[in-house]
């Protein structure tokens, strides 16, 4: 006991010595609290792009409330990772983006101020938000973490042109889906049935944890980890085969870590389908396609479904919006929390960089009334399940992500992916979960 | 040095009295451990005291409900070393393939740095037109900063527009099809060829410099001896830059071994084959938020890269003493 107090007290004095000596290194400028650090994540096609939309809006906060943002927007593969390095260190942003459904992961550290009552009244109350967008702020019978900033669903985006020249209608099934991929596959023309970003973890987690729950796949069990129960194994074989069995992906997608390559591949009619959250007319405008070259409709779900098999064709997808306990100045961190929340700027950053507002005056704006729109609410209606809400999440994340990745890579370079090779995979994934966390 | 022989020549000039002269000599013999303590502090400040607090951590299960407050973190005494090493495990299994890998590349890189340093300080050695400019062109490598170079490896060994495979497949018709240079075994070629890339204009540098110092009568008396290139290469100049050597490889191995840069930029996460240790322990932590794990493995590293350090240190003193 007495030699614990002694290490403890060693450890607090190297921490606060290691603290002081990286301390002026930290993000947030803590002299002044006139000003806030924000982190944003990447939502637009580009980090300048989200500079570019972003940078007006802080203004006129600054205009409004006299407080200077800096901004920083950091890339989808780093956030998680920036964001716990800030957590462990305490010097950290004021503000910061995160997926939502790491929310109850990140709740867990206790970094976050929590939205009770009185917090979350000061910008503007839960009433403000759309109810659905709530079910993924933080753990079930707690305060949440965080409140919803943007909405997003996956859909299936599809070539209307290479559709109508093949005779073909927009899938209604899986077995559809890669039925029509075949056709659609000529290598010869450079032309491929479905586009992926196969170097994406977040993507290869999003579509496991669909895929799976198609199969009737639990993630977790009374808090045990099942990523390789034989729905789970059936769920992301399902997403690797269009690369391994069925061939309907260029095996280059194996290399793709961002959207842009994939917009792209999809915009010049090198690929005639592509699952993707909401944001992405926008950046397949800025690769020359108009709007009505392409159309979206619900992921396609497996017909019949498996036994235990639910009708999930996206996860409640978004990002949230928190802050960090560390910040110096919580009042003007809440005032900015309720502006970029608030329905005029919802309508402006929701247009420019694509995905649907989180709250519901904004819909009233005739921009928000498109069908892919109304698809997009559809889905997150009907078809969406909501990732479990637990502290495990981010590591089933990185975890099976990284897992579903590597089979996409096996795939590619002309590896067998099968049955036993996703199993073993999986397996490991799970014992790490076990032994790590 | 040169201030404690001309001391004691201007002491009684300032101080008038003898005693006071006894008291000031003990000040005067610790000025240089004063003029040490700034650097003392700096080097336990960025060294020491991290590293202390690396050992502490992997003590600890510190998971994500602690991170914010290390304090918290239940002690775990040995657990995380046991899963570390634990080469039955998923993560002891994954641990000693990364390090494998490590020593591999760390093996293929610092030979062909060296050799192709030597083979160019040694043929730069004599003076001929244009020596200056290929030896600032041979540098251009070593110069760039680490991103911009590696970033232009990345887009040249991407599989459909990178320029690796349109010179051999497209041109040259060496390799059939379009393989993959950043996934699966050729990313482990890939990430040799640029460490090598990167690192042997260091060895040109110090192997150059070193050459300096070989006497160019030695060159002659082996010539008129009769001794050919193969023979002055084995018995002049590779004896006499011995010492030259016994640091650069050490410094090489330990660059290599530690690079963090080099395979995170080209892969951002490293796939199996090209999985540097370094990266694979910075990826452990964050995959499963299990710092204490990340330490212990951190811990394991620093105590293979000093062991290996003393004895190839302790080796070379031993063998320069038989000699």
């Amino acid at each position: 006991m007495k030699a614990r107090g002694i290490a403890a007290l060693a450890a607090s004095v190297m921490l606060a010595a290691g603290l002081a000596a990286c301390g002026s290194g930290g993000g947030s400028d803590k002299s002044s609290p006139k000003t806030l650090t924000y982190w944003a994540s990447n939502q637009g096609r580009s980090i300048q792009q989200d500079q570019q939309v972003l940078g007006p809006e802080l203004k006129k906060f600054e205009a409004k409330t006299g407080i200077k943002v800096k901004l920083e927007v950091i890339g989808w593969p780093d956030l998680l990772n920036r964001i716990l390095a800030a957590t462990s260190s305490g010097a950290g942003p004021d503000v910061v983006n995160v997926g939502n459904t790491w929310s109850a992961s990140l709740q867990a550290t206790g970094a976050f101020q929590p939205f009770d009552d009185a917090t979350i009244a000061k910008v503007g109350g839960k009433a403000k938000f759309i109810p659905s967008t709530l079910t993924s702020t933080g753990a079930a019978g707690k305060p949440p973490a965080f409140v919803p900033l943007y909405g997003l669903a996956y859909g299936l985006f599809y070539n209307k042109k290479l559709f109508a020249d093949a005779g073909l209608k927009p899938p209604q099934t899986w077995q559809d889906l890669v039925t029509d991929a075949k056709k659609l596959t000529i290598p010869a023309k450079k032309q491929y049935g479905v586009v992926m970003e196969g170097a994406s973890y977040t993507e290869g987690s999003h579509f496991a944890f669909m895929f799976g729950a198609q199969n009737g796949a639990k993630l977790f069990q009374g808090g045990q980890p099942g990523f390789d129960s034989p729905q789970m194994v059936a769920g992301v074989k399902q997403y690797v085969d269009l690369m391994a069995g069925q061939k309907v992906v260029n095996p280059s997608n194996a290399e793709y870590v961002n959207d842009s390559d994939m917009l792209k591949d999809f915009a010049k009619g090198r690929a005639a389908m592509m699952m993707i959250q909401s944001y992405a007319p926008k950046g397949l405008a800025e690769n020359g396609m108009k709007e009505g070259e392409f159309g979206v409709v619900p992921i396609p779900v497996i017909n019949p479904l498996p036994p235990g098999g639910r009708k999930v064709s996206s996860h409640v997808a978004g990002i949230n919006i928190g802050v960090f306990k560390n910040t110096k100045n919580k009042d003007g961190a809440l005032k900015l929390v309720d502006f970029l929340t608030s329905p005029d700027e919802q309508k402006i950053l929701d247009t420019q960089l694509g995905p649907l507002p989180v709250v519901p005056q904004a819909y009233n704006d005739p921009k928000f009334q498109t069908p892919e729109i109304k698809t997009f609410k559809d889905i997150l209606a009907n078809s969406a399940e909501t990732l479990p809400m637990i502290p495990e999440e981010a590591q089933f994340e990185t975890l099976v992500g990284n897992t579903v990745k590597q089979l996409i890579a096996d795939a590619a370079s002309g590896k067998t992916v099968d049955d036993q090779t996703i199993k073993n995979a999986l397996t490991a994934a799970n014992k790490k979960m076990q032994t790590g966390g | 040095m040169s201030d404690t022989i001309t001391a004691p020549g201007d002491a009684p000039a300032r101080a008038p009295g003898g005693p006071r002269r006894r008291r000031r000599r003990p000040t005067r013999n610790l000025l240089p451990y004063v003029l040490l303590v700034p650097a003392l502090i700096a080097e336990l400040a960025i060294h020491i005291i991290p590293m202390l607090v690396g050992v502490w951590m992997s003590l600890l299960h510190l998971t994500q409900f602690f991170i914010r407050n290390w304090t918290a973190a239940p002690y775990g005494g040995l657990t995380n070393y046991r899963v570390a090493m634990d080469t039955h495990g998923p993560v002891g299994k994954d641990l000693l393939h990364s390090f494998l890998i490590t020593a591999a590349v760390t093996v293929l890189v610092v030979a062909g740095a060296w050799v192709f340093g030597l083979a160019a300080a040694v043929f730069l050695q004599k003076p001929f037109r244009g020596r200056a400019t290929l030896r600032t062109l041979f540098l251009v490598p070593y110069a760039l900063p680490v991103f911009t170079a590696v970033i232009t490896w990345r887009f040249m060994f991407q599989r459909d527009s990178g320029m690796v495979n349109n010179v051999l497949s497209d041109e040259l018709h060496l390799v059939h099809g379009h393989p993959f240079w950043l996934l699966g075994g050729n990313s482990f070629a890939a990430l040799v060829i640029i460490n090598i890339w990167r690192l042997w204009p260091f060895a040109f540098l110090t192997l150059t410099a070193g050459l300096q110092s070989v006497p160019g009568d030695l060159y002659e008396a082996a010539a008129i001896d009769g001794a050919g290139f193969v023979r002055k290469l084995r018995s002049v100049t590779l004896p006499l830059l011995r010492p030259v050597n016994r640091v650069l490889l050490l410094v090489l191995f330990l660059w290599t071994f530690n690079d963090f840069n080099t395979a995170y930029i080209l892969f951002n996460q490293p796939p199996a084959n090209a999985d540097m240790i370094s990266i694979h322990i910075y990826n452990a932590s964050f995959i499963t938020w299990n710092f204490g794990l990340g330490s212990a493995m951190s811990v394991l590293l620093l105590a293979v890269l000093l062991v290996v350090t003393l004895v190839y240190l302790g080796t070379g003193r031993l063998r320069s003493r038989h000699a």
